[in-house]
């Protein structure tokens, strides 16, 4: 299932992480332009599309799942992707977005917006913004995944390993030295 | 005179003294076994379970490190069973605390860290238990950081068998099991701990720390408990 | 204190008792003081001494007569009596069998109980053979039904050698629920080299529903330490340890005289019966950790450090207590060794399987008619325990499972209760012999929750200290509990067993190795009922979003 130019539709996604995941991807430098050679970015937080589309090949997503419009997000992608995977350590472990897990929701909700600067409203209330769910969740146990790139960020060297494998088809196995949480 | 025995290992014939355990052998013969809760020098724990080996007519796997070798032993130490529960032991560590490498002192030198890495644990499939834990910075130089803690007993060992203070021990059961000093007083409160830091050095994660240091900025140097146990059995003073 | 001696004061208790016109036995077990027993018995003495027969009759404390959910348990019992049994006895009803049954000679039938019940018909007693009959606070009354008559012959007929080799003959196995044989163990001991050498009690029984050891050190607390007794002698240990349960206060309280009562007749301590044999025992009591019942950790405690368990070998039988030889059975094992010496190793490997010899006392409970505890010979079926001795499941449900073995344990369905009740045949089945607690259950228990009740037993318990069981047994409970909130997948219903499986190869002690049988042997017979609570359509499941 490519496009019909021949390229792999590449899909990246950007969930509740600080994005330094996808910076780590533009530090991909030289490589990008071999990339755009071979893969259609269809859907990123750096590209001009709302919808997240059907037919993907691979999408890597950053971030762990947060809220309700990630979980939503979650199920449109693996339903539309034929690759997922887990890109950066928020995805893989739920990692610092999951560090307000050992909190309540309601205390860090209270902590940030009552006590802290300004009066945002909560979601829950208005619509305004999407409800949090109890806890952070690594991407796997919300919808299967099918390779992952651990890192914080993951360096680019890890990222083209991976994402060279899938260029090619091939399964992502990372040497032991690329495997590492946090580093 | 010392007995030798024969053992097979990995297919291969080998010969040991007969006070070694198996984790020594398997370790001689440059065979890379994970350990957590060993450390050369200290007594054996045999609690993080992950150099558990097949032996030929066990009824289960046994943990190297508080196996003694016996004559014709047959054994097995990479079947991909064995690895396989590894990989899931290491699973169950890192989803119990709250083990965030990227914020962790020791980022890039934990134990923990590289055995996953080297075992392919490449995702954790159990429940993030975040359990709410607390630090102890009371101490004038060091850090206990209980998120980070895997109950492997190295810094009570080391305090009890090497230094002689008897600082560390170990309160609670099961899953709410922690280190504690003295009788679970604040660490920079204990009249026992000497602060020589055998404890930090020995802590296999990011549970024990130096003050000052930043994420990733600090190594630990392990081979220290070796080198007094051989000066002090030994004479030998050398690194 | 020597033989002759000895039966001296027997033959006087006998003569005492048979002066009495009769007896009253009432339980002073902690069942029955708990149901008010205590009140029974003070208006017994009370009604008694209205009517003046304070010295014709006799009311006694004793142990558990085993039908322990209709007590408080009264016996009326005489040289000229026909044995009359009450259940159910209240203050009143004790006045009346006063007035009525030991006044005026006829039995109260509101509270009789049919002595010819198969429950205490199918009952074969051996090691409660004085439980509920003597007063466990009476070294005289122990002794006027043989008691320390073993331990008398084995010291001037029996070379230590020749005691361990009864015990082999007789076929015992340890009753603590693995069922290695005690006389190997005791040989094994024997022949080790060491000084000083230990002989350890385990009377730490934790397992949810059990009481046996309980009630046997209630009951017929000399019956344990002379079995220790022999033990020392047969193995060469001059030092005892019973190791009680801190729950167990009223056990404490009755082994503590037991012990002083026996030092008094030198039946205990130094130059017993006139040998050159000492034996000291000493009581120590655990402060409510299960896994002070798995012997590493039990004496591990023992010599006060943290009951934590550590592996073997090496084995207590080589090194032990302080790094010594050391003997280490269950309560209820020593309560079999002054039967087995007195009456000779043949009489008791006729009882019983080809493997399994003798009786075993079980703790029958759950949804069953007659819960209460039981003394049966190996090798009766689950049938005749759950539906003759303990009378069928009540309110006209059918039998689902029974569980046996405790946490360690597993359930056998209802088309296994012909198996005969023998340590093989239940390991055949998934499931233990156990120490001998043993739950029935009816048609409405859902199994997925009893696997999860153990589940949470097991956590609470595990003491920390390998891997597999203090994170194992949290995640296999998170996951338990994942599933019955309907949250799980047939992912995580995998990940469940696969998680079993490891925890049960991994782990380092008993108790970790054993805590997955509840979930793998209700698998093994009711799978669909765990599938049942999948979340439907599910192939991916995500962790509950409960608050936590």
């Amino acid at each position: 299932m490519t496009s019909s130019n021949g390229k792999i539709r590449l899909a990246t996604v950007w969930l509740g992480g600080c994005s330094g995941c996808h910076m780590s991807f533009l530090d991909l430098n030289e490589k990008l332009i071999d990339l755009a050679g071979r893969a259609e970015l269809v859907y990123s937080p750096i590209a001009d599309a709302k919808v997240f589309p059907e037919g993907v090949d691979v999408t890597l997503v950053e971030g762990a799942v947060a809220n309700d419009d990630h979980v939503e997000l979650a199920h449109q992608l693996r339903a539309r992707s034929r690759i997922v995977v887990s890109f950066g350590d928020c995805a893989v472990t739920g990692n610092v977005t999951a560090l307000r897990n050992r909190l309540g929701l309601d205390d860090v909700l209270t902590a940030v917006y009552h006590e802290g600067p300004g009066q945002a409203p909560r979601g829950d209330d208005e619509h305004v913004m999407p409800t949090l769910l109890p806890k952070v969740l690594p991407l796997h146990q919300v919808v299967p995944v099918d390779a992952y790139i651990p890192g914080c960020p993951p360096e680019p060297e890890r990222i083209w390993a991976a994402v060279a494998a899938l260029l090619d088809g091939k399964p992502v196995e990372l040497p032991v030295a690329m495997r590492t949480f946090g580093a | 005179m010392e007995t030798v025995v024969t053992l097979t290992l990995n297919g291969e014939m080998v010969s040991a003294r007969a006070d070694q355990t198996l984790l020594d052998v398997i370790r001689e013969q440059k065979i890379d076994l994970p350990t957590l809760c060993h450390m050369q020098g200290l007594s054996e724990r045999g609690g993080c379970r992950l150099c558990v080996v097949e032996v030929q007519g066990a009824p289960r796997p046994m943990a190297a490190c508080v196996t003694p070798v016996t004559e014709g032993m047959v054994v097995r130490t990479h079947t991909p069973e064995l690895e396989h529960q590894r990989r899931l032991v290491v699973e169950l560590l890192l989803a119990e605390r709250n083990h965030v490498c990227a914020v962790c002192v020791v980022n890039g030198h934990c134990d923990l860290q590289w055995a996953a890495a080297k075992l392919g644990v490449a995702s954790v499939r159990y429940e993030y238990l975040h359990p709410d834990l607390t630090m102890d910075a009371s101490h004038a130089r060091f850090v206990l950081d209980h998120n980070r803690c895997i109950l492997c007993t190295r810094c009570v060992r080391v305090c009890d068998e090497v230094e002689g203070a008897h600082t560390w021990d170990i309160a609670g059961r099961g899953i709410k099991t922690r280190v504690i000093t003295d009788l679970s007083r604040p660490w920079g409160d204990s009249p026992s701990c000497t602060s020589c830091g055998k404890c930090v050095q020995v802590c296999p994660t990011g549970a024990l720390f130096e003050k000052g240091a930043t994420v990733a900025e600090m190594t630990k140097e392990r081979d220290f408990v070796g080198w007094i146990i051989r000066g002090r059995t030994k004479r030998e003073w050398t690194w | 204190m020597n033989r002759i001696e000895l039966q001296a004061i027997a033959d006087k208790e006998i003569e005492r008792q048979q002066e009495l016109k009769c007896r009253v036995l009432c339980c002073a077990s902690t069942a029955c003081l708990s149901s008010g027993g205590q009140e029974v018995r003070k208006a017994l003495q009370d009604e008694l001494k209205a009517a003046g027969l304070t010295k014709d009759v006799q009311v006694v404390a004793t142990g558990c007569k085993g039908l322990c959910s209709r007590g408080p348990v009264v016996e009326v019992t005489g040289p000229a009596q026909e044995r009359v049994l009450y259940a159910n006895v209240t203050a009143e009803a004790a006045q009346q069998i006063v007035r009525q049954h030991l006044v005026g000679g006829q039995p109260v039938n509101d509270y009789r109980l049919d002595a010819d019940s198969p429950f205490f018909t199918k009952q074969v007693r051996v090691v409660l053979s004085n439980s509920g009959i003597v007063d466990p606070e009476r070294i005289e009354d122990y002794i006027a039904r043989q008691g320390y008559a073993a331990l008398g012959h084995a010291l001037r007929e029996m070379t230590p050698e020749e005691v361990c080799l009864a015990i082999r003959r007789s076929g015992l196995r340890g009753r603590g629920g693995a069922g290695y044989a005690t006389g190997l163990k005791w040989d094994l001991v024997r022949k080790a080299d060491g000084r000083d050498k230990y002989v350890i009690a385990n009377g730490d029984e934790g397992d949810p529903g059990a009481y046996m050891d309980r009630t046997l050190m209630e009951s017929d607390p000399h019956r344990v330490l002379e079995g220790m007794a022999l033990a020392g002698y047969a193995v060469g240990a001059e030092q005892g340890f019973l190791y009680v349960r801190g729950e167990y206060p009223l056990a404490v309280k009755r082994l503590e005289r037991a012990i002083k009562a026996a030092e008094r007749q030198g039946v205990l301590g130094s130059r017993i019966f006139d040998s050159n044999f000492n034996f000291r025992v000493d009581i120590r009591i655990g402060a409510g950790a299960f896994v002070c019942g798995e012997e590493t950790a039990l004496m591990s405690s023992i010599m006060g450090r943290r009951g934590e368990p550590r592996p073997r070998p090496p084995y207590p039988a080589q090194s032990g207590l302080w790094n010594s030889p050391t003997l280490i059975n269950n309560v209820e094992t020593f309560g079999n060794i002054a039967p087995i010496i007195l009456n000779g190793p043949e009489w008791y490997a006729a009882m019983g399987t080809e493997k399994s010899k003798g009786t075993k006392i079980f703790a029958l409970t759950g949804n069953v008619n007659n819960t209460g505890l039981i003394e049966v010979p190996m090798g009766i079926t689950l049938r005749e325990i759950v539906f003759e001795i303990g009378g069928g499941i009540p309110d006209g449900r059918t039998f689902k499972a029974a569980q046996t073995g405790g946490p360690s344990g597993g359930c056998i369905p209802a088309e296994y209760l012909d198996t005969p009740v023998d340590y093989e045949s239940l390991t055949a089945l998934g499931s233990m012999m156990g120490s001998g607690g043993l739950i029935v259950m009816d048609d409405q228990t859902s199994m997925v929750d009893v696997a999860k009740f153990y589940m949470e037993f097991c956590m609470d318990e595990s003491c920390g200290k390998c891997v597999p069981c203090r994170v194992g047994t949290a995640q296999m409970h998170r996951l338990l509990s994942r599933l019955i909130a309907g949250e799980a997948s047939a992912a995580d219903l995998a990940t469940l067993e696969e998680l079993c499986r490891m925890v049960k190869a991994l782990s380092l002690c008993g108790l970790g190795q054993s805590a997955p049988n509840p979930i793998l042997s209700t698998l093994k017979y009711f799978r669909a009922e765990y599938e049942a609570r999948l979340k439907s359509g599910a192939a991916h499941g995500a962790p509950s979003q409960e608050a936590a």
